[in-house]
């Protein structure tokens, strides 16, 4: 099993926090992985993205310019990224400020109301793992309870008390994605 | 089970400093490895090895306390970009001269002048073929992966004070912003002041009745001298090259064309191998972990084997004029890269690679 994942938004989303979420569940599933950023001046405050593959054996390229799922957090994004999706794969996005619609028909797309499902939950910052939740329920790549491992290593330990709060983000992202489009 | 981290290769060479018993890091801010010392001050060594951690006012600086530091046989290091490594060049080469062992990681990004912050090959001339001025080598590796991030300021040490020469760790913004998992090994503690006599007779310590003086130095004003000096470091350099040669290869062993890229590229093109080899192409890749000493020997004896050669690198073409060279004229050598801290993909590799062979 290779995912080839970019997910892509504003600075500040939590885009580069979800992804090192997803990989390290992925290392105590014992998968390899990479989690490569884009570094440069949009980390401060423009727009943000991260490129994570997970995979049973040793990862090769770290860079790639197609991928099996896009996580789309804004318009920027969904136009430059619609595009690399590969024909079968998905396309996660969150509607709120999306002005273009993506129009493939060759993709799976499902959509995630993650500001909605983080204001249920009552906080803001578990916006993105609201995404993550939605992505896993598409695509279980990692199992909830390595998740839950993987979570417990990205929070440092003063904070530990907001692991169940991420964590109920998490299911509440499971619960709420929307499938716009099967193939 | 030894215990596996999500890290980038930036915390990587922090946390390996730590826990393979470095007794100094001395470095000034500069992306893309401001992680590496971010890590360090999270960490506080010095609380618990004892390392010591320190901010300079500049680069120059940090080469600088280096050579105070190594003089004292302690195993110090610094870490910059390219830009940074530059204004060391001068430390480096003093350090040379004095035979001093040290470890300077260099995360490369695009040039000239200050350039861009992404990620690059450029240095692999300045710091392969010089790092300073003078009649020296640095011993230069190449990593490529965040583990090898972590192993090799181990392995940097352990060859700077066997040969008492600067060793240059060779990096890129890929390698060092990516995030990997990385396996610690059992953690080692700094060497003892007994630990460093034996390790270092040479450091200054402080001296003892019954032994002559240390002095640590590179200037020398008799030619004659100097000149004995300098075939001492050729005697020491003709060992490095025997001993020292490391590479990877990735189905060479029927290759008919042949690939060669260090640290990140090595990784692109290891997955342009694979798509060339699933088209039926039979393709192969020799990455140099060791830049200084190179692998002339192995890739002149694959050049003989296979119908070309191309070197591909985030720069001009710097390191194919070593290809071409260790090529010998036995087939030809062709090279692809990209600029400015541009990446290429490995289907683009592929596409330079049928336009060079005339392959559709």
């Amino acid at each position: 099993m290779k995912e080839e994942i970019i997910i892509a938004g504003f600075g500040g989303q939590g885009v580069l926090s979800m992804g090192k979420v997803l990989a390290y569940s992925a290392i105590m599933q014992d998968m390899e992985v990479t989690w490569m950023p884009s570094y440069g001046p949009e980390m401060r405050g423009g727009t943000a993205n991260v490129s994570v593959i997970l995979s049973d054996s040793k990862i090769g390229s770290p860079i790639v310019t197609r991928y099996d799922t896009a996580i789309i957090l804004n318009q920027q994004s969904m136009d430059k990224f619609e595009k690399t999706v590969k024909p079968g794969g998905l396309l996660l996005y969150d509607p709120s400020g999306i002005t273009r619609h993506p129009e493939r028909k060759d993709i799976r797309i499902a959509q995630i109301n993650a500001i909605e499902v983080a204001a249920s939950v009552g906080n803001s910052k578990v916006y993105n793992m609201a995404v993550l939740g939605a992505f896993l329920k598409i695509k279980p790549v990692v199992s909830m309870d390595n998740v839950r491992k993987g979570l417990a290593k990205c929070i440092p330990a003063r904070y530990s008390d907001l692991i169940s709060l991420n964590e109920k983000a998490i299911n509440e992202g499971h619960d709420s994605v929307l499938i716009i489009n099967e193939i | 089970m030894a215990e596996k981290i999500l890290m980038k290769g930036n915390e990587a060479i922090a946390i390996s400093a730590i826990r393979n018993g470095v007794d100094g890091y001395f470095g000034y801010p500069i992306t893309p490895q401001s992680e590496v010392m971010e890590t360090l001050m999270k960490e506080k060594p010095w609380e618990t090895t004892g390392m010591v951690v320190l901010q300079a006012e500049s680069e120059t600086s940090s080469i600088n306390m280096i050579y105070g530091g190594a003089s004292c046989g302690k195993k110090v290091m610094t870490s910059s970009s390219s830009p940074g490594v530059s204004l060391m060049c001068e430390g480096i080469s003093y350090m040379a001269g004095a035979e001093l062992p040290c470890v300077v990681v260099d995360v490369m990004r695009g040039g000239p002048g200050l350039g861009t912050i992404q990620p690059s090959q450029s240095d692999y001339d300045m710091i392969v073929k010089g790092g300073g001025h003078g009649d020296f080598h640095n011993i230069v590796i190449a990593p490529a992966s965040a583990q090898d991030m972590y192993d090799f300021v181990d392995w940097g040490f352990e060859l700077a004070f066997r040969y008492r020469n600067p060793v240059v760790i060779l990096s890129d913004g890929i390698i060092g912003q990516m995030m990997e998992k990385v396996e610690l090994h059992p953690a080692k503690p700094r060497r003892t002041a007994e630990e460093i006599l034996e390790a270092a007779p040479w450091a200054v310590t402080g001296k003892p009745a019954g032994r002559p003086r240390n002095i640590i130095t590179s200037l020398s004003l008799d030619s004659d001298i100097q000149e004995v000096f300098n075939q001492k470091l050729a005697r020491k350099y003709a060992e490095i090259e025997a001993r020292e040669v490391k590479y990877t290869e990735h189905l060479t062993d029927d290759a008919e064309y042949l690939f060669v890229a260090f640290g990140c590229s090595s990784r692109i093109c290891e997955a342009a191998v694979d798509e060339l080899r699933q088209s039926g192409i039979k393709a192969g890749l020799l990455r140099p972990v060791t830049l200084y000493p190179y692998p002339f020997g192995r890739i002149g004896e694959l050049a003989g084997q296979v119908k070309s050669i191309m070197s591909i690198e985030l720069n001009l073409g710097q390191m194919v004029t070593d290809v071409r060279l260790a090529a010998g004229g036995k087939c030809p050598v062709g090279f692809y890269g990209r600029q400015g801290g541009n990446i290429f993909t490995p289907e683009e590799i592929v596409e330079a690679f049928r336009k060079f062979n005339n392959l559709k």
